[in-house]
């Protein structure tokens, strides 16, 4: 079996209560998969800025851009990811982890001597920051496959690190992967964006794109690992809305493999992406129309040609369509793309300075970061807003060689889509 | 100027807890005769309009906002028509919501919701607005410059001697004045930073009252099935002249321009459209 090296599964024997670092019993350690599922409702705020130069902004410039964005989220998630933000390590991939304890931690990191040649290893450096509280161990780690187990593995390099993040999450207890991907990181956590920012010392990082999110979930508590941006490799995701066609989206996806288990409506979302820029290479222009599709009587008044074009990506892709309120951001080390859907039931102005590309949920996240705008506007419905970093190369992992479920694994990190990975 | 009177402060219980992100300042005012100016650079907006809301009741004529930037509620729920309150920066949600009487004028852009539910006074808005824009408006007049969002206009209503106005300068997108059921809805198409045709579709799909009057042509397509499109003959245009004339003032544009060109008027052309949606017959 071609991933048979990283079957190999780690001691994660449950242990029936624990103690904490101040040394008082917590009951059983929770698996961090287990406590993922959630729903999103109504106002998330979200941004994105990208400088398609490659020139760097300190991670302050999201900060502030979340920050007048406050109230629409409510405390309960808000996160970060930034790229080019590891210059001295750009050909690691850096790996975000959150630690319930230290035995998970004990356990992870077996993990990681065992299959990469780890170049650094260190607690993410944070600071306190009032109003967070209950942080999880937070550690990161440079790291490369080990060319033995990799050539042993017979798999890039991409899909070897997709694995181990599969393998981490399902497999041991209290570990969760929040980012994995080369010269990237998500910082996300329970609390206000700026707070969570300012808890991750964001300002000293300088990176070329960043998206931010900030939360407001209802009806389930908040979790650190449940904050977006949700990430794979350098791909992040940050979405404000609700995706109302989830169930026919889901039941699409199973049929490539994807197995969506954990009711939120961000995860079709990534794996749509997925699906369509990774599997079957279309152009980011041709998958935001399959995600957020003009409607047919606008296709009727479209030319010939774009009528044709537009009708057979309705009916290949037509239950891969998004429906409901949403504005999404993906972020890449080649930049970034926002899409709202077809109707615009979620906010979204973008605006561009220079070579510099900028969304947000609220023109004042905009007017909060950029001096002079040359241009400012609400984008159409449906039509996406791209930012690419010159020289970066396109968003799509084609050395990636995952099966759809792997992938859905490697982000939920729920057993029950683990079929690759046999956990008793 | 003069200093800061202890009433222009807020109570300390609002400033007790600090803000992650924010200045973390106590909003002052700078009161000079019946002029109130307060530098809104990064105060919180519940902070904010408790100081713009004890200037006006300590006898403030005008209260000048500047620097501000996305905070919330501007004006919101505020009475009395002499009261003016100036922002410079752009408005944060739901500005002058509630509003009955005061003036606000924008120097800037303002975001979504301006004027929800919005009884009487006057928004003039010198940059462009966002979404939801006068969502059950029911009196006073709504004054764009730029370009405005979606759903702008969405069930306008009138009453007796309630009539609201709102003159869009720029563009607009999808459901502009959509279940509209009383006022007069205006897009010029003038000033605009968006590409596209005047307005988008399903213009005033449900509407049964009220009014809206283009400068230029939709094709039929754009428009919801309960409404009727009309060149705007002289009456129409009669009735028109003095409102334009009011938005020309506020922004000082020559109302003979904006009239130079044909103006279409789309009414309801049923009365209650879905007066038997759910009774059988």
């Amino acid at each position: 079996m071609r991933y048979e090296p990283l079957l190999e599964r780690m001691p994660t024997t449950r242990i029936p209560s624990f103690t904490d670092r101040e040394g008082v019993s917590r009951g059983e350690r929770p698996r961090y998969a287990e406590e993922a599922p959630f729903k999103i409702h109504g106002g998330c705020g979200l941004m994105g800025i990208c400088d398609e130069s490659g020139s760097l902004m300190s991670g302050e410039v999201p900060i502030r851009a979340m920050a007048v964005q406050r109230d629409r989220g409510n405390g309960l998630g808000g996160g970060f990811a930034g790229y080019g933000i590891y210059p001295e390590f750009p050909d690691h991939f850096c790996f975000h982890m959150m630690y319930h304890d230290l035995r998970a931690k004990e356990d992870a990191e077996a993990l990681f001597d065992r299959y990469f040649q780890i170049d650094l290893a260190e607690p993410m450096p944070t600071r306190p920051v009032k109003g967070i509280g209950d942080a999880p161990l937070l550690w990161r780690y440079f790291l490369n496959p080990d060319p033995h187990k990799l050539e042993a593995a017979e798999m890039t390099p991409e899909d070897f690190v997709v694995h181990s993040v599969m393998l981490i999450n399902s497999t041991v207890d209290g570990a969760f992967v929040a980012s994995s991907g080369k010269n990237m990181g998500a910082f996300k956590g329970v609390g206000f964006p700026e707070e969570i920012g300012h808890y991750y010392l964001l300002e000293e990082y300088e990176g070329h794109t960043w998206v931010g999110h900030n939360r407001f979930p209802t009806n389930t508590p908040g979790w650190w690992g449940g904050a977006h941006p949700f990430t794979l490799l350098d791909w992040s995701i940050v979405h404000n809305g609700e995706i109302s066609s989830y169930g026919i989206n889901s039941r699409y996806l199973e049929q490539f493999g994807y197995k969506c288990t954990l009711g939120t409506d961000t995860e079709v979302a990534a794996y749509l992406f997925d699906l369509m820029l990774r599997r079957h290479q279309l152009p980011i222009e041709l998958a935001c129309k399959a995600l957020a599709s003009p409607l047919w009587s606008e296709i009727d008044r479209m030319p010939a040609e774009e009528q044709a074009v537009m009708r057979s990506l309705r009916a290949v892709y037509g239950p891969g369509m998004l429906n409901g309120p949403f504005a999404i951001v993906l972020g890449f080390n080649g930049g970034m793309v926002a899409l709202n859907d077809r109707i615009k039931l979620r906010p979204l102005v973008a605006a561009r300075q220079g070579s510099i590309v900028m969304v947000a949920s609220e023109e004042s996240a905009i007017r909060e970061v950029l001096d002079a705008p040359d241009r400012v506007w609400a984008p159409k419905a449906g039509e996406p807003v791209i930012a690419t970093v010159s020289g970066n190369g396109s968003p799509v992992h084609s050395d990636l060689h995952l099966s759809a479920d792997e992938v859905s694994c490697a982000v939920t990190g729920m057993l029950e889509t683990c079929d690759a990975v046999e956990v008793s | 100027m003069t200093p800061v009177t202890e009433l222009t402060k807020p109570a300390a219980a609002e400033v007790a807890k600090p803000i992650e992100g924010y200045l973390q300042a106590v909003p002052e005012a700078r009161v000079d005769g019946g002029v109130a100016t307060i530098d809104a650079r990064g105060i919180y907006y519940k902070h904010l309009n408790e100081v713009v809301r004890r200037c006006l009741a300590d006898g403030a004529k005008k209260v000048v906002l500047e620097s501000v930037n996305g905070q919330r509620y501007i004006g919101t729920g505020l009475k009395g028509a002499g009261t003016r309150i100036e922002v410079h920066g752009t408005a944060g949600q739901d500005m002058a919501m509630f509003m009955d009487g005061p003036t606000v004028e924008v120097f800037g852009s303002a975001q979504d919701g301006v004027g929800n539910t919005m009884n009487a006074g006057r928004v003039i808005v010198h940059g462009d607005a966002g979404d939801v824009l006068g969502y059950g408006m029911r009196g006073g007049q709504v004054f764009i410059k730029g370009d405005v969002g979606y759903r702008v206009g969405i069930h306008m209503k009138a009453y007796e001697t309630r009539h609201p106005v709102m003159v869009c300068g720029g563009k607009a997108r999808d459901f502009f004045g959509e279940y509209m059921a009383g006022g007069v809805l205006v897009l010029l198409g003038m000033d605009s930073r968006i590409g596209g045709p005047l307005v988008g579709g399903y213009i005033g799909t449900g509407m049964h009252g009220g009014v809206i009057y283009l400068r230029g042509e939709v094709e039929s397509w754009q428009c919801g099935k309960e409404v009727g499109t009309f060149p705007a003959d002289e009456k129409d245009l009669a009735t028109l002249r003095p409102v334009l004339e009011e938005y020309c003032e506020a922004f000082g544009i020559d109302v003979d321009e904006v009239l130079s060109m044909p103006f279409t008027k789309l009414v309801p052309i049923s009365h209650r459209p879905y007066g038997k949606l759910y009774t059988y017959v």
